[in-house]
């Protein structure tokens, strides 16, 4: 539980730490709150010889809302998003682990860490935000279906540092996180988040992510399907959350068996439609 | 005012939870070098080489050392405790492996350096080849014909065979009218402190010092005088602040022969700390025993006769008392009921994982969990209320002491008044009607009682000693009672607290014998080289043993007061009372404080009656008659998500009878921390290892310790049934709540989903365990 020995720094702009991940080579790496990275450096599963870390740089942290988008610095934490009042972006961020973790975690951490069992980049996916990353390069943004490549791997760049997430603000939407642990602080053994919108009667929107169904967040896309212009009522959202594990192959684990998992992901996709549609179960 | 009995807050308490408590790890010795252990990667294999060169030539690294390095250690790691008068086949540990590794963890080489991060690193270069042996990790598997054997000198796994019983059992079974069979897994579980283990060594002018995280300081320097080949005296122990036991730190452990070994032969200080990892997987387990049970009754619910067989897995070594544990339940296979026939078969099983060893309750919860399961069993196959099933079979309260069919003799109950004093609290009606209702809207709760007894106050050296059950010494406490010149008071106890409260409680004890406050009262344990010998703390014996030794020892001193007061104020002793903070003529005002009597005795023994020695210091060893045995009623309330199959415990009621309350805040604590691990293995924890002997769960993401966020706001109460066995009138209360809680845990689950048709399941009660129970129980 003692990490290899590396070197750190903690540049005070944006530029100085893109320069020193440049300096540092294929094994550094950016450091923010430290709550994925530092775990597995200390099980020596990950060996960076350099961190750079990113909290002493300026204007990376809060919440600003601009027209229908959110714009969340990466630097902020889960308490921060957890306490904004932000529907299910705030219950998602609640979600994680425990508190002492959501003092610390960052948002552009945790997406980077690309975690297929983390609650972020579900809601990510889920809401269609985007991540801007700035590297020698320059700045691009990536869209989050294309964001989580496989398990703990993103298509930021080694040198690239997020600097922002986007969310859409998707104001007149109902949403809801149902996360399934054994015990609060644990990884999710299935999580899903459901935002729904009804226009005219039906649903004219849907998007269903869930969490440790395979090895990126996934979208329940055949329930979304089936859920789309239907009545956002109980039976609709039934039939549909049958549909949720379609074309997904979760790996079994120590809590959870694929069979039980793909079971869990059907009742959660109920439960969180349920709840995004406001309806009493 | 006596302190005795009220909730005086714990006198540790402002040091430890403001960061100024002392742990093994927050010490730094000059010149101090680090240690850390290579260990087995493979379950089972023979080690062919192992090569230390880059390891050896990394900087800072001093050495790196191997089984075969120890010529100088004596003898191989001792045990404690065997059960007497059968053969116990025993394979020999050392404390680094000799040529073959029989689980992951054992460890193989030590790797001394200059810093911690340094060994750390270095023990990655030490390049081990193994030639994989067939390992065996299921106990059943491991006692079929053709199984790999563990230790192929011993030519089975198969330790001992071991029964206690009394009544005809068979005769009992065959005159049921019912007879309930299960077959009841009582999983492995770890300690887990919040304090892994920890040890430094300093041997300097061939006399060691080893401060280490342990229960049993004085059963450490007894085995480490013995394996590294010299005499008590010249090693002393020490137990600086302990954060948590629960059974894991009363074991004589390789790590602290191997930095005293090291520390001996470097000239250097030596420090160990263990990894959350590390602990999970060398550190021993507990439990892991499969029951099968037959409970007859006769259809009014009477108990004719109980047989239980236990097939207990020790994993691959034995430690201080492995083989005994089991052994530990069949003294209360009894349990609360009057049966005329119980009998316990007990098999030892070797198989390729860590070894178990007492961890809280050590065989008691196993017994209970098994009995209270079975009774709810039974009242199901007989339907009748599992209370009134309780009640028809109680032991009368009137006929205590009570001596159950294979001869242990409970000290006193009243299990009819602890039912009835739950039920108070508990509208078991009003329960009954809300879960049928409930139910028709989908919602499943249940409700499981657990009415249990345990034996503890580990000690009478007549029961337990070499001439009786095979420990190897005998087992009783002691205490020390020193009055300063001022009036201050220090005491010392053999018995060794590490988060009870010992502190506090052994000086309310000192202090309203002494007519003074317990704040001026000091508690001194842990350290072989200040206090008098003592035994330790576990088996929930600090009170009933070591609280009654410093009774004893107080009394000595406060007769000695009493003549030194009556000599200064004329009066007879045994005239002098204590009260009011004073030593007092019965019936005046006159009278002397602690503070004037110890001047007296120390700075002007001149005014001492003739004949009294100077100073004011008295000690007491006491060894008790019998065991004490705590008992008490719980209940549990659960809530079961049936469509996903997770449990949320919503009420826990505990009623628990340890005679005499010292310090009701204190047992409410203990109480606590019991029901959360009872809970904790009942829900959440499991060490499980695969096919193959790999753990699965070494670390505290996979080993689901639960949290204050899984567990309710526990409700507690007592009634108060003084054990004669001492004159404090206390029982232990330390491991009751665990010993208890998981029965009733499971019992409340399996009341939820019988409607399910789920009858019986296994703990723990994951998610994932309940909802596939559901599922197989659809028709």
């Amino acid at each position: 539980m003692i990490s290899e020995s590396f070197d750190y720094v903690r540049p005070e702009s944006l530029e100085a730490a893109i320069h020193a991940l440049a300096d540092g080579g294929e094994d550094a790496k950016p450091l923010a709150g430290g709550h994925s990275l530092l775990p597995l450096m200390k099980l020596r599963l990950a060996v960076p010889t350099l961190l750079v870390d990113l909290q002493g740089l300026p204007g990376l942290s809060g919440v600003q809302r601009e027209n229908g988008t959110l714009r969340i610095g990466a630097l902020t934490r889960h308490a921060t998003l957890q306490d904004a009042g932000l529907g299910v972006i705030s219950e998602t961020a609640h979600k994680i682990a425990d508190q002492q973790v959501r003092n610390r975690g960052t948002i552009g951490g945790s997406l980077a860490h690309g975690d297929p069992a983390s609650d972020l980049p579900t809601l990510l996916v889920t809401l269609e935000g985007t991540v801007t990353v700035q590297g020698a390069g320059g700045q691009r943004v990536i869209e989050a279906a294309d964001l989580f490549e496989d398990y703990l791997s993103t298509t930021v760049a080694q040198g690239e540092i997020i600097t922002e997430v986007r969310l859409p603000a998707l104001d007149g939407y109902g949403g809801a996180y149902e996360k399934f642990t054994r015990r609060s602080e644990d990884w999710a053994m299935v999580g899903v988040c459901a935002v729904v919108q009804e226009r005219d009667g039906v649903v004219s929107d849907v998007r269903i992510g869930m969490t440790n169904m395979g090895s990126t967040p996934l979208r329940a896309s055949a329930a979304e399907d089936a859920l789309r212009g239907r009545p956002l009522d109980a039976a609709s959202i039934a039939a549909a959350a049958e549909r949720a594990d379609e074309s997904t192959d979760p790996p079994s684990d120590l809590n959870a068996t694929d069979v039980y998992k793909r079971h869990l992901a059907r009742v959660l996709t109920r439960r969180a439609l349920t709840r995004a549609a406001g309806i009493e179960e | 005012m006596s302190s005795v009995g009220t909730s005086l807050k714990r006198k540790e308490d402002p040091r430890l939870i403001t960061g100024r408590g002392n742990y093994t790890d927050d010490m730094t010795l000059p010149g101090m070098l680090h240690a850390a252990f290579v260990r087995s990667s493979e379950a089972h294999a023979r080690i062919t080489a192992i090569d230390a060169t880059a390891a050896s030539e990394r900087a800072g690294i001093i050495g790196v050392f191997t089984g075969e390095d120890l010529a100088d250690v004596v003898a191989p790691m001792p045990m404690a405790w065997v059960p007497p008068g059968i053969e116990v086949k025993t394979p020999e540990r050392w404390p680094l492996s000799k040529g073959e590794v029989n689980h992951v963890g054992d460890a193989i080489a030590l790797v001394v350096g200059r810093s911690r991060a340094e060994v750390a690193d270095a023990v990655d270069d030490v390049i081990v080849d193994y030639d994989p042996l067939p390992a065996v990790t299921d106990p059943e598997a491991a006692l079929e014909p053709g199984s790999p054997l563990v230790h192929q000198e011993l030519g089975t796994n198969r330790s001992h065979d071991w029964s206690l019983g009394g009544g005809d059992v068979e005769a009992g079974l065959a005159a049921a009218d019912v007879v309930v069979e299960r077959r009841i897994v009582n999983h492995r579980t770890s300690g887990a402190p919040i304090e892994p283990r920890s040890a430094i060594a300093d041997f300097r002018a061939g006399e060691l010092t080893l401060w280490t995280s342990t229960q049993v300081p004085h059963f450490v320097r007894l085995f480490m005088a013995i394996v590294l080949g010299t005499s008590e005296d010249k090693v002393r122990v020490v137990a600086p602040d302990v954060g948590g036991g629960f059974g894991a730190k009363l074991q004589f452990c390789a790590e602290e022969v191997m930095v005293s070994w090291a520390s001996r032969k470097l000239g250097h200080p030596v420090k160990w700390t263990e990894t959350r990892s590390e602990h999970m997987a060398t550190c021993h387990h507990g439990r892991d025993q499969i029951a099968y049970v037959r409970m007859g009754a006769t259809r009014e619910g009477k108990i004719t006769a109980l047989h239980a067989k236990i097939i207990a897995d020790f994993g691959a070594y034995f430690g201080m008392l492995t083989p005994t544990i089991p052994s530990l339940g069949a003294f209360v296979m009894s349990g609360v009921y009057d049966i005329p026939a119980v009998k316990t078969d007990i098999v030892g099983v070797f198989t390729n994982k860590c070894m178990t060893d007492a961890i809280r309750g050590a065989g008691r919860p196993e017994a209970t969990h098994m009995i209270e399961v079975c009774v709810d069993q039974l009242a199901a196959e007989l339907d009748i209320d599992p209370l009134e099933l309780r009640r028809r079979n109680f032991i009368a309260a009137e006929s205590f002491p009570h001596e159950v069919a294979y001869g242990i003799v409970y000290d006193s109950g009243n299990y009819q008044g602890t039912l009835a004093r739950m039920l108070e609290h508990l509208d078991y009606g009003a329960f009954r009607d809300e879960q049928a209702e409930l139910r028709e809207r989908g919602v499943y709760r249940g409700i499981g009682f657990s009415t249990y007894t345990e034996i503890c106050g580990l000690a009478p050296s007549r029961v337990t000693g070499p001439a009786g059950f095979g420990l190897q010494t005998g087992l009783w406490e002691s205490a020390v009672v020193r009055v300063h010149p001022t009036g201050a008071v220090t005491v010392f106890t053999g018995t060794s607290g590490h988060g009870q409260g010992h502190d506090t409680v052994f000086a309310q004890i000192a202090a309203d014998r002494l007519g003074v406050s317990p704040e001026v009262v000091e508690v001194v344990h842990g350290d072989t080289g200040t206090g008098p010998m003592g035994l330790g703390t576990y088996g929930s014996r600090s009170m009933a043993v070591g609280g009654e030794s410093l009774a004893r020892a107080a009394e000595r001193v406060a007769e000695k007061c009493k003549r030194i007061v009556a000599h200064q104020l004329e009066a007879a002793p045994e005239d002098i009372e204590v009260a009011d903070g004073m030593f007092r003529v019965r019936g005046t005002e006159k009278g002397m404080a602690l503070a004037e009597i110890s001047g007296i005795a120390h700075v002007r023994p001149e005014l001492l009656p003739e004949g009294l020695e100077p100073a004011l210091e008295e000690h007491a060893f006491y060894d008790p008659e019998n065991f004490v045995f705590p008992f008490g009623a719980h209940a549990c309330e659960v809530e079961v998500d049936v469509e996903t199959g997770k449990v949320e415990v919503i009420r826990y009621l505990a009623v628990d009878d340890c005679g005499n309350p010292l310090n009701p805040l204190l047992i409410d604590g203990q109480v606590h921390g019991g029901i959360a691990h009872g809970i904790g293995q009942a829900l959440y924890e499991k060490i499980t290892y695969d096919e193959n002997g790999q753990l699965v769960t070494g670390t505290l993401v996979d080993y689901s310790l639960p949290t204050a966020a899984e567990l309710p706001s526990f409700e507690t109460d007592r009634t108060v049934t003084p054990s004669p066995v001492n004159s404090l009138g206390v029982k232990g209360i330390g491991e009751a709540g665990t010993i208890a809680s998981s029965a009733a845990v499971l019992n409340a689950v399996i009341d939820a989903l019988r409607p399910l048709g789920v009858g019986y399941i296994d703990m723990p009660c994951t998610p994932m365990r309940v909802w596939t129970a559901i599922q197989e129980a659809r028709p």
